[in-house]
């Protein structure tokens, strides 16, 4: 085993942005738990909510893909 | 990048698919060198070309199978801009169309095997990305003039809350190009690198049916990612259409 200390704490720090993903997936059933409770309880107003219900995933999920290009940026550009 | 092999001829190069190689011969990529990107931006542009115009051709009354998908796809986008932008943005239908058309047969192309994912670059995300805010910038202060920083200043709040709430909504402004990009790139990247993964765990023999079924499983999901992510790019394209013809909350 032999390496410096400095990637060792980069591969960490890039391990450790997974975690964004963890939480993006969170915020993401979140978003399609509530809209699918909501959708069971008023049918005929769900289809009118679909954009709506992407949008809202849409934006969840971008903070997750936030933390992949944090990963990124470790790995290529730091 | 790639993994080194770990012993029994297991190997893992899932990001090798994403490389830009020069389509004749080896050598250094200029820019304007005919590349695998060149190739799979062309067929994206000829399949939807072929779609859009080919099948309607026929106008039949009874579509066929082409006719009822351009069609489909016509109606969603128009829906899409009218629900959400408003009657005004339908001004902007051939664009928003276009880039609808673009990323869809861009992210299904890629899905074919030994194809290449155009959209998996930020170079191709980014400038479909840096054309929508230009745009909807250049579209809202024509439109509304200094109006349109009332985006920023959100009159319906407290005074004491708006400076804070113009701090966000700044960020959250100049945040979308760069959310809009990697979304669509990063959404590409991962899902062809799981299939990679996943393909490579099938050289080892006691794990192979399951990898090959967790490869048909993921394959199918991407078909699906694939859509939804043009779809959500095309929705947000309207979002930001809407706050520039609209931009009062």
């Amino acid at each position: 085993m032999e390496g410096n200390i400095g990637d060792l704490g980069q591969y960490i720090g890039v391990g450790l942005t997974a975690f964004g993903m963890g939480f993006a997936a969170l915020g993401v059933g979140n978003v399609a738990g509530n809209f699918l409770a909501g959708a069971l309880r008023n049918p005929s107003a769900a289809a009118g909510q679909t954009a709506t219900l992407f949008i809202g995933m849409a934006f969840a999920e971008a903070l997750g893909i936030f933390s992949f290009l944090v990963a990124l940026l470790l790995m290529f550009a730091v | 990048m790639a993994t080194e092999a770990t012993g029994g001829g297991l190997e893992f190069h899932p990001m090798d698919q994403f490389i830009v190689k020069p389509l004749f011969g080896a050598g250094d990529v200029h820019w304007y060198t005919p590349t695998n990107v060149t190739l799979w931006l062309a067929l994206t542009a000829l399949a939807a070309i072929a779609v859009l115009v080919l099948g309607t051709r026929g106008r039949a009354i009874v579509p066929n199978r082409a006719q009822s998908m351009a069609e489909m796809a016509y109606g969603l986008v128009h829906k899409m801009i009218e629900d959400i932008s408003g009657k005004d943005g339908l001004r902007y239908f051939p664009y928003v169309m276009t880039l609808f058309m673009f990323v869809v047969f861009a992210n299904l192309l890629g899905l074919l095997p030994l194809a290449f994912t155009v959209t998996s670059h930020i170079a191709v995300t980014g400038v479909l990305a840096m054309a929508v805010f230009l745009g909807v910038t250049a579209i809202g202060f024509i439109k509304n003039g200094s109006k349109f920083l009332d985006l920023f200043w959100v009159r319906s709040a407290p005074l004491a809350v708006r400076p804070i709430l113009a701090v966000i909504e700044v960020i959250s402004y100049f945040v979308r190009p760069l959310s809009l990009s990697i979304r669509l790139a990063g959404n590409m990247i991962a899902g062809h690198a799981v299939i990679k993964v996943f393909a490579g765990f099938a050289a080892i023999a006691a794990v192979a049916p399951v990898a090959i079924l967790a490869v048909v499983g993921m394959y199918a999901f991407e078909v699906l990612v694939a859509f939804v992510q043009a779809y959500v790019f095309t929705i947000l394209t309207c979002v930001y259409l809407k706050d520039a013809l609209h931009p009062s909350h």
